[in-house]
């Protein structure tokens, strides 16, 4: 007996609006400092360090928006019948370094929904594709994430 | 000096089992409060020592995923220096590592496709008791 329904199932392929971005080297040198960088170049902000775009585009919400926890309800999901979030995973493939000045577009897109039998029970498994492109659609980042719920 | 290895990783004598340099890591509140502010991510856990420990019953403040998976982009970095480029990067936030831990990055090179001049690493972030909290794989292109 499942926890997926076909009513969630359907959620799969669906995007969140694209967001495009403006890479500043006060930024880049922002999250170089935060994530204690050694390399001149990252904290020079003369590019930008292969997680940055974690940063740029995390998910920028009004105050009113967070949940009490200080969370921001991702748009772009369903709600689960599990919500206690287990760990979770990055898969990031480069095309591009990012560079002070770079105008880049991110696309989020919710690809997977599955479940799988756990020890104590269902987990969910979903997936969400981030491109991330410069204006003329040239590929810089794909970064697939995998969270599971149980 | 630029925070990368003097000896730059080589196609001719890379082999698996070779190790990437280790370096540990202990953030604090401050290196912590920074990253949230740079991604504006305001999840108590991570600021709000109160709600972490009663609330959410973890034993501190939580180190923030994401981090972690820099840190791991950083062991590789620094190993490959001016030697390549990162093509692929993958972690998985396994388990939970607080504010006051030490923490350990490191890798080793699982194998080497000299004909495409490429590496695949395996990755950890280790606790001083030893739990990987959060392993990873990359893959490396090597240039010359």
């Amino acid at each position: 007996m499942g926890v997926l329904t076909p009513e969630l199932t359907a959620n799969i392929g669906k995007a969140a609006p694209p967001r495009t971005e403006v890479v500043t080297r006060r930024d880049i040198r922002k999250y170089a400092i935060a994530t204690n960088q050694r390399q001149r170049k990252y904290l020079n902000g003369d590019e930008a360090p292969p997680l940055y775009h974690v940063a740029l585009f995390w998910d920028l919400v009004e105050l009113g928006e967070l949940t009490p926890d200080g969370v921001s309800v991702d748009a772009l999901l369903p709600r689960f019948p599990l919500e206690r979030a287990m760990a979770g995973g990055l898969n990031i493939t480069y095309h591009d370094r990012i560079r002070p000045g770079d105008v880049l577009v991110g696309e989020r897109t919710l690809t997977d929904i599955y479940e799988k039998e756990g020890r104590s029970g269902p987990l969910i498994f979903y997936e969400v594709v981030l491109e991330v492109r410069r204006e003329d659609g040239s590929p810089v980042i794909t970064e697939r994430t995998t969270r599971i719920l149980r | 000096m630029s925070g990368v290895s003097d000896r730059l990783p080589n196609l001719d004598t890379l082999k698996p089992g070779d190790e990437l340099p280790a370096r540990t890591h202990r953030p604090d509140n401050v290196q912590l409060f920074f990253y949230n502010a740079a991604l504006w991510n305001a999840h108590r856990i991570h600021y709000d020592l109160p709600y972490a420990t009663d609330v959410e019953g973890y034993p501190g403040l939580v180190i923030a995923g994401p981090l972690m998976g820099d840190w791991l982009g950083q062991c590789v970095e620094a190993w490959l220096g001016d030697g390549g480029a990162l093509v692929n990067l993958e972690y998985s936030n396994r388990g939970a590592a607080y504010i006051g831990e030490t923490l350990t990055a490191d890798g080793t090179v699982e194998s080497v496709d000299a004909a495409k001049g490429e590496a695949s690493l395996t990755l950890f972030i280790r606790n001083e008791a030893g739990d990987l909290i959060t392993p990873g794989r990359a893959l490396v292109r090597l240039h010359g």
